[in-house]
């Protein structure tokens, strides 16, 4: 297919914040001191579960430089759910600002205003909390039997899947005849996978500082990746109209989807209201890991039939996912851990989108910490467990794991049924396939590892070597829900500011859309100022998380930047006396047949000479489409099996990301991806000692890869182009998470002849995997 | 109590308290490109360069900062100005969040100031102290690698 050619589109454009971040320049949350601004501490409960029977604080009020405490009597009893997600929000409304039961070693207890950090911290050792210890559940399996405590005794259910066995949320969808089509296999594998829990680690840790402005409204700065949900969910917690709330995204330090919950915000704007001072609260290292947000952990169990043939005739994925105290993103993680990965690949009765698949989840509380939304979105421990199976199936078959793949994964126009039963938390939407590179990637990738030779070759002694691949995808937003917009104007120098509700939470979406506007406005990506979010001069978006930004958010640049141009062009047809056909916009300026002007001369026409208006326009974007990123993914192993470390010598991801706007960005999507994919497979997980407190909350001993860790990485990018995405892009940040598990796992299977089926491959695992071989 | 630094090539007197960190003492004087990410010397995010070495400014005391020179990232370059190892992770679209990017600038000057020719091993050892979860680090190390070329071809162009 010829590709338009495009001039700031597809070009590795420096990032338009880049300087302010090299320079130390950038302003975060952090960054921002007000007059008078107050510290605030949050006091966390040493019990996995346990009733408040008294909570003291009279002595904590009374230390000097104390402005405020609050406890669960002087503040508002309202569930809510701090899963930052569209209206009404899809995960079950389980929580308040403080309870009088904690549920999880780290739950809120009490918060403290103070002059300093120091005085606030004092006072929380000077509340005094009689406890009522209650039996904790700490294992998920042992959520559900009939003698665990029950966590949540909530006066309404709000959307509890089964409060009294523990279950926050589950989801059960079948399509076509799974029975049936188990019972015409050759060959059933069915085996049992588990995901350990773990963090997402940005460098920055969560933060927040609410005020009040001199009109008396609330002023949010937090760093988030949900500005308008924050001011959605915070407003009845507050008591506040959504119109008196102002929040402010600066400059995020990561978030991976552990910003896209509401965590300090409430609490935070609380003590403001109570003390009328700008309050502060940041996290430490350790509250983050225990009081953040994790990925589920989970039990599946996985199961796919297949003909001698290598035709897959069915496939189950049964899930048992641990959600923590709390429910957020319960429902939606563990919908998308089936799909995202079951309608990768046909079963033979495929016909009219119809395959024979069977998922269930359940999520339940236990009194550990709290899951929530992580990069990826139940999709890693979805493609662990089904592409492990299918690396199971392949072997057993004697077939090559690519061949066997190859023969069973979607294709181009294609339209998965199950997507349009399993949506996030409600009924999905009809999905075709419209753009699909996955054959290409793993055409590309084989090539880049040397599949063919690396598979035959040679084992034994003590280091064994082995290669595994994995095929992967993700979606593109939520379809029919998330929506974004943009707002444009043209400056007299011919620059334009791009307004959005998105947020750059390091992914370089703002480039991203000053690219995406620049192409259309025939300029440089530079001549366009991003600003990001901020509630009052912003228009609404969903916010950065299910991978929407680029595909949706994207593409409102374009409309907008479309409405500028017909503007423009309406206003130089008359300045250059020439007809509109014959005008193009290109390096800043309007050229005609004889003359030109620049975007600059066009704008001071409209403020000063002519029919005066501010060239502007807003354009909102929403899909019915989510096209899948594809990706294929490579491990070059060596395992010893002496000491059971295994070592990622070569990694390969190559990824049909669309159109890649930015392919530097994309690369860089990619690689991150993988780092904290790899660190899921080999080192990263949380351990809890026998009363539920987390043993390694820091990152001596939570190993998070450092930059002598990583093996070399080469990423590939396969182009496509996606009729729905802006320019033909689809997304790029969450596939990547997917594949390390499974590739890795798959490649020590190569190794080893022993199969792994719990990540972190830690050596411990290896070892005894090997012994009981 | 009162220590003599220079920060940045300027020689400045500060009073800071005994147990004051340098951290929280440069954050306080408004180098905001000195960041605070875990406070227990695990992160590297507030990484300056102490008298030509690499330290992280969490678990270094003000006053171990008297009589030296303390360089932070504002030091090394600034918007309109930058160093090449700036540029160079702007080219190779290194940086993404950018909360880790500071302490990478530090921690790659005072290598590259120490070792003008270093391997790829070299550079992955000097980042190793700095995490960062963004990026992978691959096109952290790549820039690093080219802004040394590019500084020893300067440098023999002066010379």
């Amino acid at each position: 297919m010829k590709r338009p050619k495009y001039r700031s589109v597809g070009q590795n454009q420096r990032k338009v914040d880049g300087e302010a971040l090299v320079t130390g320049q950038a302003r975060y949350v952090d960054d921002i001191e007000l007059r008078g601004m107050l510290y605030g501490k949050i006091l966390r409960s040493p019990h996995a579960h346990a009733r408040i029977l008294e909570i003291d604080a009279d002595e904590a009020r009374g230390l000097p430089g104390v402005h405020a405490v609050l406890t669960h009597h002087n503040v508002p009893r309202i569930q809510y759910t701090t899963a930052g997600q569209g209206a009404p929000e899809p995960s079950p409304k389980d929580t308040f600002v403080l309870d009088e039961k904690v549920r999880y070693v780290g739950d809120s207890v009490a918060a403290v205003a103070a002059e300093t950090a120091q005085i606030a911290e004092e006072a929380l050792k000077k509340i005094k909390v009689r406890w009522e210890v209650l039996p904790a559940v700490l294992d998920m399996e042992q959520a559900m039997t009939p003698d665990a405590p029950r966590i949540h005794e909530m006066p309404s259910a709000n959307e509890i899947s089964n409060p009294e066995k523990n279950i926050a949320a589950q989801v059960e969808v079948t399509d076509g005849d799974p029975e049936r089509g188990f019972a015409e296999a050759d060959l059933v594998v069915e085996n049992h996978y588990r995901a350990g829990r773990v963090h997402a680690s940005h460098t920055e840790p969560h933060i927040c500082i609410t005020c009040l402005d001199e009109a008396g409204r609330l002023v949010v700065r937090t760093s988030t990746q949900v500005p308008f949900h924050v001011r959605r969910i915070i407003a009845p917690l507050v008591n506040l109209p959504i119109g008196k709330i102002r929040v402010i995204k600066p400059r995020i330090g990561g978030g991976f989807g552990a910003k896209q919950e509401v965590l300090l915000e409430p609490i935070c704007a609380l003590l403001t209201l109570k003390t009328g001072r700008p309050v502060r609260i940041r996290l430490t290292r350790e509250e983050e890991f225990i009081s953040s947000r994790t990925r589920h952990a989970q039990i599946l169990r996985s199961k796919v039939g297949a003909k001698s043939d290598g035709t897959i005739t069915a496939t189950e994925l049964e899930v048992l996912a641990d959600t923590g105290a709390y429910g957020s993103h319960a429902l939606t993680v563990q919908c998308n851990t089936g799909s995202k990965s079951l309608p990768l690949y046909r079963t033979h009765q495929y016909r009219k989108g119809v395959n024979n698949v069977h998922f269930k989840a359940t999520a339940v509380y236990t009194n550990l910490p709290v899951a929530g939304a992580i990069r990826g979105y139940g999709a890693p421990q979805g493609f662990f467990a089904l592409d492990s199976t299918l690396d199971e199936m392949a072997h057993k078959l004697k077939m090559d794991p690519i061949d066997f793949r190859l023969k069973n994964l979607v294709r181009k126009g294609d339209s998965p049924a199950l997507l349009e039963k399993l949506g996030e938390g409600r009924e999905g939407v009809k999905q075709i396939l419209k753009s699909c590179g996955v054959r290409e990637c793993i055409k590309r990738g084989m090539a880049e590892i040397e599949w063919q030779q690396k598979r035959a070759r040679k084992n034994g002694g003590v280091v064994r070597r082995g290669v595994g691949m994995a095929v992967l995808q993700q979606g593109s937003g939520i379809p029919g829900i998330d929506m974004g917009a943009v707002t444009i104007k043209l400056n007299e120098d011919g620059s334009f500011n791009l307004m959005t509700g998105a947020t750059d939470l390091g992914t370089g979406s703002d480039t991203i859309l000053a690219q995406i506007a620049a192409e259309v406005l025939g300029t440089a990506a530079d001549k366009c100022h991003v600003f990001s979010s901020d509630t009052d001069l912003t228009p609404y978006d969903t916010g950065a998380y299910a991978s929407s930004t680029t595909y949706i958010t994207g593409m409102a640049a374009k409309k907008a930047a479309e409405e500028i141009r017909r503007k423009v062009l309406a206003r130089a047809v008359r300045m250059l006396s020439e007809k509109r056909g014959d005008l193009t916009l290109e390096n800043g300026r309007v050229k005609g047949r004889k003359k030109s002007i620049s975007l600059g001369e066009v704008c001071a026409d409209a403020l000063y000479e002519h029919d005066q208006e501010q060239i502007m326009a807003t354009a909102s974007h929403i899909s019915y489409d989510c096209p899948p990123p594809f990706a294929a993914h490579f491990a070059d192993v060596a395992v010893d099996t002496e000491t059971g470390q295994v070592r990622v010598l070569k990694y390969v991801a190559a990824v049909d990301c669309g159109t890649a706007i930015n392919p530097q960005l994309a690369e860089g999507q990619t690689l991150g991806g993988i780092h904290m994919g790899l660190g899921y497979a080999l080192s990263e997980e949380y351990q809890f000692d026998d009363r539920g407190r987390l043993m390694n909350p820091r990152f001596l001993d939570y190993k998070i890869l450092s930059a002598s860790d990583m093996p070399e990485i080469k990423v590939i990018l396969v182009p496509t182009f996606e009729p729905t995405g802006p320019f033909g892009a689809k997304s790029v940040s969450e596939i990547p998470t997917n594949g390390p598990a499974p590739a890795i796992g798959n490649a020590i299977f190569h190794a080893l002849g022993v199969r792994l089926r719990e990540v972190p491959f830690t050596p411990e695992r290896v070892l005894k995997a090997l012994r009981n071989a | 109590m009162k220590i003599h630094v220079t920060i940045n090539g300027v020689p400045t007197d500060v009073k800071v308290a005994p147990n004051e960190k340098l951290l929280d003492m440069l954050r306080r004087m408004g180098y905001y490109g000195v960041k605070f990410g875990c406070g227990r010397g695990e992160c590297g995010v507030c990484t300056v360069i102490l008298d030509g070495q690499a330290v992280m400014a969490c678990l270094t005391f003000a006053a171990q900062a008297h009589n030296k020179s303390v360089i932070t990232v504002e030091g090394i370059g600034q918007p309109g100005n930058l160093h090449l190892i700036q540029e160079a992770i702007l080219d190779h679209g290194a940086a993404q969040c950018g909360y880790c990017t500071p302490g990478i600038v530090c921690s790659a000057k005072a290598l590259l100031d120490e070792n003008p020719h270093p391997t790829e091993v070299q550079v992955r050892e000097a980042l190793k102290g700095n995490l960062c979860r963004c990026t992978g680090y691959q096109k952290y190390v790549e820039a690093i690698l080219d802004a040394a070329e590019k500084l020893r071809e300067t440098s023999g162009r002066l010379e």
